[in-house]
């Protein structure tokens, strides 16, 4: 792990970064329904971008095909220049109701991802041990999930995700299901998580302020057909303490312009 | 962080106690004992001379057991039931999980096992000892007949309502199909898989029962018949009583076998 990457708001923009993963020309019909149109989009390298919009936009459908777990109707996906056909190692998901196995401790629901892949139980349960400390959860590998709150079962799923060592993150609305205070907390550990990590991460919420707060770019979806309306480059200082970023100047005007943006969706 | 609350010390013994499983043994002991004293007091009055008190039922089942006649004829019964139940069992498994998995296999099955679970199939018996004659075989297929529709549709049923977000998880980890159904449908489908087999089990011996008594007395049927017919009703009772008994623990027994082999999480609050 590099000792400090540079703040977000004191790097400048480079000419020419890596784009982990591109999206061309992806299309996605549900029978006659149109879920998205010909969406183009770049996702450079170590950002956290944010797939933003009204509900049914389809952004959960663009990150599973992002994830191979939808086939496009049209189009492709390139994650790190090739193209994506299923599912990869240089991706992991993490899903928005947890997808954790009832029947399994923690530990196992950690290293599952390591199991399938055949690595050897001593050694996955150990990469499994650090995971689950690095989320907050130690002390609690040999419970089940149903002995969990949802934030913890959010944490089991995060850290599963973040053992099997992917490049990319893919996250569907993973906050949406526990409490807003977790929320706060979890948007705090993401912040943190990738300022350590040297890993994109691929986000998909409904927040507009959550969406602002934690991104490096946000790309917001129309409806119906789902496109690309625009992409925002919030320009927040990353420096203040949480309170003082959720009263920045800048923080609310971003969050009130995308609002403007919004506002024609919501019927 | 928040704790997981655990049951401390300072809660009184009897709340601990009445919050664990153990007092639902207590319930259905006291459940049995009312039956037993409504059917000593119908015996008593007596409601009809064929219908003997509990306590004389009991002792016939105590003679039948000291005689050997009870578990020679067991042993008897048991061997066509135990037969077809592990052929429905492995059979109705596996099929029903194909079913579950493969389109093909639906359509070609799923018609067959609907039609044969709401068809009356103990019709049939007379049928099967019509072509396979009055041995061990039309034994052990009145058994599957019955025992193997109920397997294989809740098998099918278990298999096709797992969790598709799960499925959808070991496949983003790249999990191969096979591990898939190992690791992620059988296990999330194995309650109600079990469910079908208890259900199945249950069907198996109405199956021996009513081979027994409609193919050739043997077994259980034969101490029904025999004692039936020559009116000692207490061992009759007896006997019919001992098979509901038997039937009822081994497909309770089965329940254990499940929560200790699959389900670790719910061993603790089941």
């Amino acid at each position: 792990m590099p000792a400090a990457l540079p703040r977000i708001h004191e790097r400048t923009m480079p000419a020419i970064r890596d784009n982990i993963v591109e999206v061309r020309g992806l299309s996605k019909f549900y029978g006659g329904f149109q879920a998205l149109k010909e969406i183009d989009l770049d996702f450079p390298e170590g950002e956290l971008i944010s797939l933003l919009g009204p509900s049914g936009c389809g952004k959960t459908t663009l990150l599973k095909m992002i994830a191979g777990l939808l086939e496009p109707s049209a189009g492709q996906v390139f994650v790190k220049g090739k193209a994506v056909t299923g599912p990869g190692p240089e991706r992991a998901f993490v899903f928005q109701d947890f997808a954790l196995m009832p029947w399994a401790t923690v530990l196992r629901n950690v290293a599952f991802g390591l199991e399938l892949r055949g690595t050897p139980k001593p050694e996955r349960h150990e990469t499994a041990r650090r995971y689950i400390a690095e989320v907050g959860l130690a002390g609690f590998e040999e419970r089940y999930p149903h002995e969990l709150s949802g934030g913890m079962r959010q944490r089991v799923g995060l850290a599963r995700a973040l053992a099997v060592n992917a490049d990319v993150l893919l996250m569907d609305e993973p906050f949406s299901a526990v409490d807003e205070q977790t929320r706060r907390k979890f948007q705090e550990d993401l912040l943190h998580l990738r300022r350590v990590q040297r890993k994109t991460f691929i986000f998909v919420t409904h927040s507009i302020e959550e969406a602002v707060y934690v991104s490096d770019r946000i790309v917001l979806l129309s409806r119906r057909p789902g496109r690309v309306s625009r992409i925002i480059e919030p320009d927040i200082p990353r420096d203040g303490t949480p309170d003082e970023i959720r009263r920045d100047r800048r923080y609310l005007d971003t969050v009130e312009d995308i609002w403007d943006g919004l506002k024609q969706f919501v019927d | 962080m928040a704790h997981i609350s655990v049951p401390n010390n300072e809660v009184p013994g009897w709340i601990r106690w009445a919050a664990t499983r153990d007092h639902t043994l207590l319930w259905r002991l006291l459940s049995l004992g009312l039956f037993a004293g409504a059917w000593e007091i119908a015996g008593q009055i007596p409601i009809n001379y064929a219908l003997p008190p509990f306590s004389q039922t009991f002792m016939a089942f105590l003679g039948m057991v000291a005689d050997g006649s009870l578990i020679g004829a067991y042993a008897t019964t048991l061997q066509p039931l135990v037969i077809g139940i592990a052929i429905s069992a492995v059979l109705g498994v596996s099929i029903g999980v194909l079913m579950g998995l493969r389109p093909m296999a639906e359509w070609l099955a799923a018609p067959v096992f609907v039609v044969m679970q709401a068809a009356p199939m103990a019709a049939l018996i007379p049928l099967i000892t019509f072509v396979y004659g009055i041995g061990m075989t039309s034994k052990v297929l009145a058994v599957c007949v019955l025992a193997l529709p109920v397997i294989v549709l809740n098998c099918y049923k278990a298999v096709r309502n797992v969790n598709p977000s799960l499925v959808a998880m070991c496949k983003s980890f790249q999990g191969t199909r096979w591990q898939q159904v190992a690791k992620i449908v059988i296990p999330d489908a194995s309650p109600l898989i079990f469910a079908g087999l208890r259900l199945g089990i249950s069907a198996g011996f109405i199956g021996i029962v009513l081979a027994e008594l409609l193919i050739t007395p043997t077994g259980i049927g034969d101490l029904i018949t025999y004692h039936r017919s020559v009116a000692n009703y207490a061992e009759m009772y007896a006997t019919v009583v001992s098979i509901i008994v038997f039937s009822a623990v081994t497909v309770g027994g089965l329940q254990r076998v499940e929560l200790t082999l699959f389900r670790p999480e719910k061993r603790e609050i089941a």
